[in-house]
């Protein structure tokens, strides 16, 4: 566990050095965010009846969302992971004594999570100084604050776990770009990204929400600003658990399998 | 010009070579485009209209960003290397050309997997046509013709503000990506949603609005008929960025050894 423990470290502190890209990726989560709630704004002055949660808590929805953006972004792909699936150079992983598929983990909790601790302190604190309702508030009541911390966790492991099985994948097909491309898009319709969940239609809500995309920053989110409530709570957490295991075996079987069939040229 | 077709001939088939990787890059991009407008449909569905449009004059919106920013990108993306362009020197070679510079810069890299979006942009203009969104005359099939292609010329303008920034700091500002992406992101509505203040950003400083919030007021019949007259008004935003690039060019220190 020690190995992996310093992989995590190794990663978090190379990640911390990059401040000036924290600033710019930060000023534009402000920007985006911003704009973000002026639209529902828009919705909301209209037809404020037809909202599946108040003002108040979509814009702390938002907020949240772009605060912890670099936690679940699907698309922070580690192209030098890939690069050395792809060109051989992954041989050199094997020799050190550790397992390939937990040096990933370690490395790719790290990076997100020294990404997102850069970032989110000025984006929470922009979004809770705005007046209400277009800012952040702590909504969530005392009893699941705990649950809300242990969701993001499990939030993180979900993303990590897709991650790592794409990168697993690499081993069988020559270009991964495709699934890349295809994950993204789901993971933005179906995890919402781009529309949070109760906003969907009908029908292909109920879809979305048992999709391994639905457990990743739909959870969180949404029990942060109530809209998840205590009884409910167990049900979504548990499917977070259970596609957490699924991918995580799924990825640990494509990797040691592609790694047993790989054939390595060069010299 | 024949230059110019010789290059762009040089950059389909340079896209071409590698054909599947080609096709999966045109569908990536589309799946990008056909979210956003989901959310659109999805949030319409749920909302009915939102500022007095509805879903087909939402889409004919839509449709007229995705054309402007996609041809832009199309042509003028090469911009988006710059920065590549000047840290590794290149554009010592450039300057050397007897050729204009900023042509030179634009041929050196091209996009013709944005035709997938420019294609995409059609169908929804067809649809949206066709939905009874407009009642149309043909000075407004006109005043449509302007803001798509006056868009372009628009986000061209932003492109080159970029690239320009890129000759002072000598490493591209992820933070003016807000000004490249989020327009195409944030032109799914009318600007006029999200309020007078960015109204009013869109119109007088970067004036996206003078090709799509504005001239849509005029087809739409609530506006007066100026207003379709607008998009010509916003190439006057490219003045600025051409006194810009030129204070750039002279600006340049080579970074080569």
């Amino acid at each position: 566990m020690g190995k992996y423990w310093s992989f995590f470290k190794m990663r978090l502190m190379a990640c911390l050095q990059y401040r000036a890209a924290a600033l710019a990726g930060m000023s534009t989560q402000l920007v985006w965010g911003g704009m973000e709630v002026l639209l529902y704004r828009a919705f909301w002055l209209e037809h404020p009846e037809r909202f599946p949660m108040g003002m108040e808590a979509l814009s702390s929805y938002i907020w949240l969302q772009q605060a912890f953006l670099a936690l679940f972004m699907l698309w922070d792909w580690d192209y030098d992971i890939l690069r050395s699936v792809k060109e051989g150079t992954v041989a050199y992983e094997l020799l050190r004594p550790t397992d390939l598929y937990g040096m990933w983990m370690a490395k790719a909790a790290g990076t997100r999570l020294a990404r997102a601790s850069l970032r989110m302190f000025p984006v929470l604190l922009v979004g809770s100084l705005l007046p209400a309702p277009y800012g952040l508030r702590l909504q969530i009541p005392p009893e699941t604050f705990g649950l809300f911390l242990l969701s993001m966790v499990l939030m993180v492991l979900v993303v990590c776990a897709y991650n790592l099985l794409v990168y697993g994948l690499t081993f069988y097909v020559t270009d991964p770009n495709g699934i890349m491309v295809l994950s993204v898009a789901a993971a933005d319709l179906l995890g919402g990204a781009i529309v949070p969940l109760p906003f969907l239609p009908d029908g292909f809500r109920q879809f979305a929400e048992l999709t391994p995309f639905a457990s990743m920053q739909n959870v969180p989110l949404r029990i942060f600003n109530g809209n998840i409530t205590l009884p409910e709570i167990p049900g979504v957490m548990g499917l977070q658990v259970f596609w957490i295991v699924t991918l995580i075996l799924a990825g640990y079987l494509l990797t040691r399998n592609g790694l047993r069939r790989a054939v390595i040229l060069g010299g | 010009m024949k230059l110019y077709l010789k290059f762009l001939s040089i950059h389909v088939r340079s896209a071409m070579t590698y054909r599947a990787s080609f096709f999966l890059s045109c569908l990536g991009h589309l799946l990008i485009t056909t979210n956003v407008f989901l959310s659109v449909v999805f949030l319409l569905d749920r909302f009915g209209s939102v500022g007095g449009y509805t879903l087909p004059q939402l889409s004919l919106c839509y449709a007229v960003i995705l054309a402007g920013t996609s041809l832009a990108e199309c042509f003028a993306r090469g911009i988006d290397a710059f920065g590549r362009i000047l840290s590794e020197a290149q554009f010592d070679r450039i300057m050397l050309r007897p050729r204009p510079l900023l042509f030179q810069v634009l041929c050196q890299d091209m996009k013709p997997t944005m035709f997938a979006r420019v294609l995409q942009a059609a169908v929804m203009l067809v649809w949206a046509i066709g939905s009874g969104a407009v009642v149309w005359t043909p000075v407004k099939a006109i005043v449509l013709a302007l803001m798509i292609l006056c868009g372009a010329g628009v986000f061209f303008g932003v492109y080159l503000v970029n690239a320009c920034v890129t000759f002072f700091t000598l490493e591209h500002i992820e933070a003016l990506n807000i000004f490249m992406d989020g327009p195409r992101e944030y032109g799914k509505y009318p600007f006029g949603i999200y309020g007078k203040p960015v109204l009013l950003v869109l119109t007088f400083l970067v004036p996206l609005a003078l090709v799509q919030h504005w001239p849509l007021q005029y087809l739409f019949d609530r506006g007066p008929a100026w207003y379709g007259l607008l998009p010509i008004v916003s190439l006057v935003f490219l003045i600025p960025c051409g006194l810009l690039w030129r204070l750039g060019v002279r600006h340049y220190r080579s970074t080569g050894s």
